[in-house]
Parts: structure tokens; C-alpha cells; sequence
């Protein structure tokens, strides 16, 4: 395979681009996304190729615009709402929840409701309260949906062109900060990657660190640092919620006997909480110390950097995290 | 009240009498539905349209069978109107797996979508994103196939109407909004929750086509639906329809409907019966003789007594269903 780097948002990019082209069913709407190019510029060229009746600019109508495409998914079409800010998905919750993940469940089968919703998540940027948060946890929730939290280029592409193709609702998540800063090698040929198959990005022995989004990026960091006190983490990214691989998760911590789970959404009732019941209830006999969650402090995510980053986990909370389930394994 | 109408009645007198029919039919589901749940043969509550048939009717009737329609919580009138069957429509208030959802949907979200039925929704005003999106899908299309969108009074006052009646206006869509009045959103009469003279005036006030209908005068209906279905399909855009009726029962059929409505005003709305004033039109213009009408009545009360019978005999789902149509 000839591989090239390219960034989280033009492997999004080029996702669409070639979903579009082969499958003219599918269109894109949403807050500037079509002559700007979209304001983290997932959809930039796309206007210019494909024309205004494909990559619609949308008034300021989240659930105008998102109910406009259950419909539209409902008599045929794909559409791709993207939600600028994923805090604004608030906005478009019925949609989701009562109308998209429901309707072919309510009719007995005789409806599908193929629609792709991206939106952002992740803080980091100074945004403030209403422009950071990470809100994956809740639509794994809900059944009928499908969620995907990918971390690479390689991985947002080819999960993203799986989507393009899926008959049912699927959130999709990007985390912002990603967008331009994280860059990864991605094929020229066609590919895609299945939706519930974790993939585990570093081999280890002592410890099974599971992370998803941004968050696996911070946890590789960290991992090296912990190669250099012998430590060998093992790293996956289970890429999709729902549905969710368990026994990738299971096994691996079946061989290290121990495990933290590191997310950016909210830690109380959050996605670590339902990871580490998963794992917990099918390799409890295997595990040494508890296990340990890392999620976003239950606060609303403040504007100060200093107070922000104190929000967030970062390689030294992953780091210290392990220490104190290496620490429960000796001390048990 | 209503808007000056330029279409011709329908000469048709076969088409003149199937919306009779279909009054009648929607009339006799909704009086047996509440029999079956009287009698404890259904679980949950029904929401029942009775009084409010005229305006179903004179809609759908303007409509192809592939053009489509979302209904609401109070949906039995617009899916009898579009075309649906009384068996598996009494099945699946019934809970049978012979229901047109397998007994998935329930009383509130009957579908038939090989007869254009979008599904109906228990979220009020929540019907109005699919009926836009449809009619997104017709224009694309460029067939000329149309979408409608039945709300009642309550959406009104959702903002889902705002946002995607802006949409429809600015992108020109064939969609017409018909909103059923039925005086109270649930116990509410509407002019307590309603500012300004209401939703044709909004409507307007948007750039769109709005008329004030006569709700129960099933011609009228008929007539400013035939028109906006012109236009839809013309490509000059959406219209709203405000079809002023009264449902006769309750808000749902566990309570009667009586606590917050005086008897004068029901009698005054009963005495503009939309199937007893549409009967005397079709008899005054020479329609129909008084033994059609009764052959008439008898067939929609065989037609009745079949679905009741076949449903109350069909099996319920099986268990192993529960985990099937979650995803496709």
C-alpha cells in the first residue's frame, strides 16, 4: 500500500469526497459547510465540486436541519448534518433520540433511516463551557444509534466511508483538536474498517490502558514514558461504542491483569464507567487491583487554560492512574 | 373563514362519495377503538379524531398514493384517509404481531409506508423534520411527488415549526403544512398558548402561503388542499393549512373530554357535524339516495367487524422479536 500523511481533516475530507462520488444519494448540510468549506474545513472543495444542491449552507436551525435530514434519510437519501460545535447537539436531541434511532424500531422493520451525523467534541482550545464538551457517552445510550470515536486519520477515514454505507443512524465524532495537529498515514487506495473492531495501537504485557479519541494519543505519550520505568502498557482504541468489541477489551486484560480507561467525556456515568463494568464482570478473576477510571472532572469546562487542562486527563494523571493499579496489584 | 377558493368542486360523484366513505370509516374506527378499550381488549390508552374526520379526508384526498404524509399522536384519521387497512390498524392498537408495526408501534405510531405513511409521532410537532426532509427528497427527485405534514394546534408553539418552515420557504419546497385545530392542546384552549391571530399569520409573516380552512367541511379542505398540492407540485412552494375542527372525545380515552369544554360549545360543534353536513350535501345535490348511504354504512360496519374479529383473534408477537428492526 503507498501510504501519505495526511491530517484528521483532510482524511474526513477526502471520506466524503469519495463517498460522494460514488453514492449520489449522499449529501452534506450543515452551518457553513459549503462555499467556507466548513469551519474546521472538513468539507473545503467540496462546494466547489460537487455544487449547492450537495453541500448545502444551513440557517442556524440545528433541529431544523437535523430533523430535515431524518426525513430526507427516511425517503431515500444520506445526509451528513454536521454539528459545528458538539455542544450544540443538545439542540437536536429529539431528533436523535426520539425520531432517528426509533423509527425503524416503531414501524416493525419497515424503515431505515441512513444518516450521518459528525460532530465535534474535545476540549483544550479555551472555548469556554458551551464549546468543549464530549458528549459520546450519551448516544451510546440509545439504542438504534450507532457511535463512532475514531483517533487517527487512517481510522476516521476508513470508519467514516463505513458510515457513508451503513442503513442506520450514526453519530460521528471528531474531536477539534485533532483536526490540524494530528497527522497519520493514510493509503491512496480504497479502503474501510468495519464498525466494532478495536484496534490496539501498542502491545504491552503489564497493563491494559483502553482511551479513545485524542485521549489514545495522550495515553501513547504516556506509555512510552512508562516503557522508560518497564513498564509495557498495552493501548486500545475500541474506535466504536456501539457497537462495541468487547473481547478485544476482555482479552487483553484477561493478559495484564490490570486496567485504566481514559476518556475525555464526563467520568461519572460516563463511557470508563461502562468499559470498566465490561471488563470487570468478564475478567474479574484475572484482575489484580481495581480498576482505575480517567474521565473529564465533573465540572463544566472553565476558560483559564490552567483551569481547563486541570479538567482533562493528561499523561501524568494516566501515569500516576497506573502506578496506583500496579501498586493495588503488589500491595494484593 | 376560508380562503376564496378557485377550483372547481370534484365533478367525480364516485370521488364525492369515497370521501364519505372514508369519513365513515375513520368515524366507526375510532367509536370501536374506545369499545376496545372499555372492554380492556387493548393496552394503554388511544387518542381518537372522532369529529375531526373532514380534514384527513379532504387532504389525502388531494394527494397521490406516493406522496407521503406524517401524522400524529391522534394519527387513526390520516392513516385511514391515506389509504390504510383496518385490519392491521385495530392489530396493532390490539398489540397483535399481525399489526401493521408487530405490535412494535402501538395506537401512536402506526405506519404504512408502501402507502406513503412517514410513521406517526408521539412527540408533538415532531412529525414536522421527517415531512420536510421528504419534501427535500421530492425536489431532488424532481417528480413532482409532494409531502404533507398533519400537527395539531400545540405544535404551534414548537420550535421545530420556526426552523424548518424558514427552510421550506427560503429552498422552495413541496411541502404544505396542515395543522388540525382542534381548539384545545391538550386541556388548553389554544387561544390561552397562541399569541397574535395565530398560525396563518406567522406563516405569512415567513413568506409563506397560509390559509384559514374550514376544518370540517371536508370540500373546503379538499378544495385549499388541492391547491396547495398544485403549487407544491408547480415548484411555488409550501403552504400552510390551519383546519379549524374539535375532536369530540377527551385528549385520550381515559377521560371524556368534559371538564374543560361546556356542553353549549360541543352541541354548537356537533351541530356542524362534518359526516351529517357532508350526508346532506351529497343528498341535496342528488349525490347519492338515501339506500346508498345505508349501503354505504353497512359496508364500512362489515368492513369494522372483519378487523375487529381478525385482530382479536391474531396471536401477540413473539418474545424473540423484541431484539428485531433495533437496527438495520
Amino acid at each position: 500500500m503507498s501510504m501519505r500523511e495526511l491530517t484528521f481533516a483532510q482524511a474526513i475530507r477526502e471520506a466524503l469526497d469519495e463517498e460522494m462520488a460514488r453514492d449520489e444519494r449522499i449529501f452534506v448540510l450543515g452551518e457553513d459547510v459549503g462555499k467556507w468549506g466548513g469551519v474546521f474545513r472538513c468539507t473545503e472543495g467540496l462546494f466547489e465540486k460537487y455544487g449547492a444542491e450537495r453541500v448545502i449552507d444551513t440557517p442556524l436551525s440545528e433541529e431544523g436541519f437535523v430533523g430535515l435530514s431524518v426525513g430526507a434519510a427516511m425517503t431515500g437519501m444520506h445526509p451528513v448534518p454536521e454539528i459545528m460545535f458538539g455542544d450544540f447537539i443538545t439542540l437536536v436531541m429529539d431528533q436523535l433520540v426520539n425520531q432517528a434511532a426509533k423509527m425503524r424500531y416503531m414501524t416493525g422493520g419497515q424503515l431505515e433511516v441512513a444518516l450521518t451525523l459528525r460532530a465535534t467534541m474535545g476540549g483544550g482550545r479555551s472555548s469556554g463551557a458551551q464549546h468543549s464538551q464530549s458528549w459520546h457517552a450519551w448516544f451510546a445510550h440509545v439504542p438504534g444509534l450507532k457511535v463512532v470515536v475514531p483517533s487517527t486519520p487512517y481510522d476516521a477515514k476508513g470508519l467514516l466511508k463505513t458510515a457513508l454505507r451503513d442503513p442506520n443512524p450514526v453519530i460521528f465524532f471528531e474531536d477539534k483538536v485533532m483536526y490540524t495537529k494530528v497527522k497519520g498515514p493514510v493509503p491512496e487506495e480504497e479502503y474501510t474498517i468495519p464498525f466494532g473492531i478495536a484496534d490496539v495501537k501498542r502491545t504491552g504485557k503489564d497493563i491494559t490502558l483502553i482511551a479513545l479519541s485524542r485521549m489514545v494519543h495522550t495515553t501513547l505519550a504516556a506509555a512510552e514514558k512508562l516503557a522508560d520505568q518497564g513498564i509495557e502498557a498495552e493501548v486500545i482504541d475500541p474506535r466504536t461504542l456501539t457497537p462495541l468489541d468487547e473481547q478485544t477489551l476482555i482479552d487483553s486484560v484477561k493478559k495484564t491483569g490490570g486496567a485504566v480507561i481514559i476518556d475525555e467525556g464526563y467520568q461519572r456515568f460516563g463511557v470508563t464507567a461502562e468499559l470498566a463494568s465490561v471488563v470487570a464482570y468478564h475478567a474479574f478473576d484475572y484482575l489484580d487491583a481495581p480498576i482505575e477510571r480517567l474521565g473529564a472532572m465533573d465540572v463544566p469546562i472553565p476558560f483559564s487554560p490552567v483551569l481547563e487542562f486541570a479538567t482533562i486527563p493528561d499523561e501524568t494523571k494516566i501515569i500516576t492512574a497506573v502506578h496506583r493499579v500496579l501498586e493495588g496489584r503488589n500491595g494484593g | 373563514m376560508s380562503k376564496n377558493i378557485k377550483n372547481p368542486l370534484p365533478q367525480d360523484a364516485e370521488k364525492l362519495i369515497d370521501l364519505y366513505r372514508r369519513m365513515v370509516a375513520i368515524r366507526r374506527f375510532e367509536e370501536t377503538v374506545f369499545e376496545v378499550y372499555r372492554r380492556g381488549w387493548m393496552p394503554g390508552l388511544a387518542h381518537l379524531s372522532d369529529g375531526q374526520e373532514a380534514t384527513p379526508v379532504g387532504v389525502c384526498a388531494a394527494l397521490n398514493q406516493d406522496d407521503t404524509i406524517t401524522s400524529t399522536h391522534r394519527g387513526h384519521g390520516h392513516i385511514i384517509a391515506k389509504g390504510g387497512r383496518l385490519m392491521p390498524m385495530m392489530a396493532e392498537v390490539m398489540g397483535k404481531v399481525t399489526g401493521y408495526c408487530r405490535g412494535k408501534g402501538g395506537e401512536m405510531h402506526i405506519a404504512d409506508v408502501s402507502l406513503g405513511i412517514l410513521g406517526a409521532n408521539g412527540i408533538v410537532g415532531g412529525g414536522l423534520g421527517i415531512a420536510t426532509g421528504a419534501a427535500f427528497s421530492f425536489k431532488r427527485e424532481g417528480k413532482g411527488r409532494v409531502s404533507v405534514a398533519f400537527f395539531g394546534d400545540g405544535a404551534i408553539n414548537q420550535g421545530l415549526w420556526y426552523e424548518t418552515a424558514n427552510i421550506a420557504v427560503l429552498w422552495n419546497l413541496p411541502l404544505i403544512y396542515v395543522c388540525e385545530n382542534n381548539q384545545y392542546t391538550q386541556f388548553t384552549n389554544w387561544r390561552k398558548l397562541v399569541s397574535g391571530e395565530g398560525l396563518v399569520a406567522r406563516a405569512k409573516a415567513m413568506g409563506m402561503e397560509a390559509w384559514d380552512v374550514d376544518g370540517n367541511d371536508v370540500l373546503a379542505v379538499y378544495e385549499a388542499a388541492h391547491q396547495a398540492v398544485q403549487r407544491a407540485r408547480a415548484g411555488e412552494g409550501p403552504t400552510t393549512l390551519v383546519c379549524h375542527t374539535i375532536r369530540y372525545g377527551g385528549h385520550h380515552v381515559g377521560e371524556p373530554g368534559s371538564a374543560y369544554r361546556t356542553k353549549e360549545e360541543m352541541n354548537q360543534w356537533r351541530e356542524k357535524d362534518c359526516i351529517v353536513s357532508y350526508e346532506r350535501f351529497l343528498l341535496q345535490s342528488g349525490v347519492i339516495t338515501p339506500d346508498h348511504l345505508e349501503t354505504l354504512r353497512d359496508d364500512v360496519e362489515h368492513e369494522i367487524e372483519i378487523a375487529l374479529s381478525e385482530a382479536k383473534e391474531a396471536p401477540v408477537p413473539d418474545i424473540s422479536e423484541v431484539s428485531e428492526h433495533v437496527y438495520a
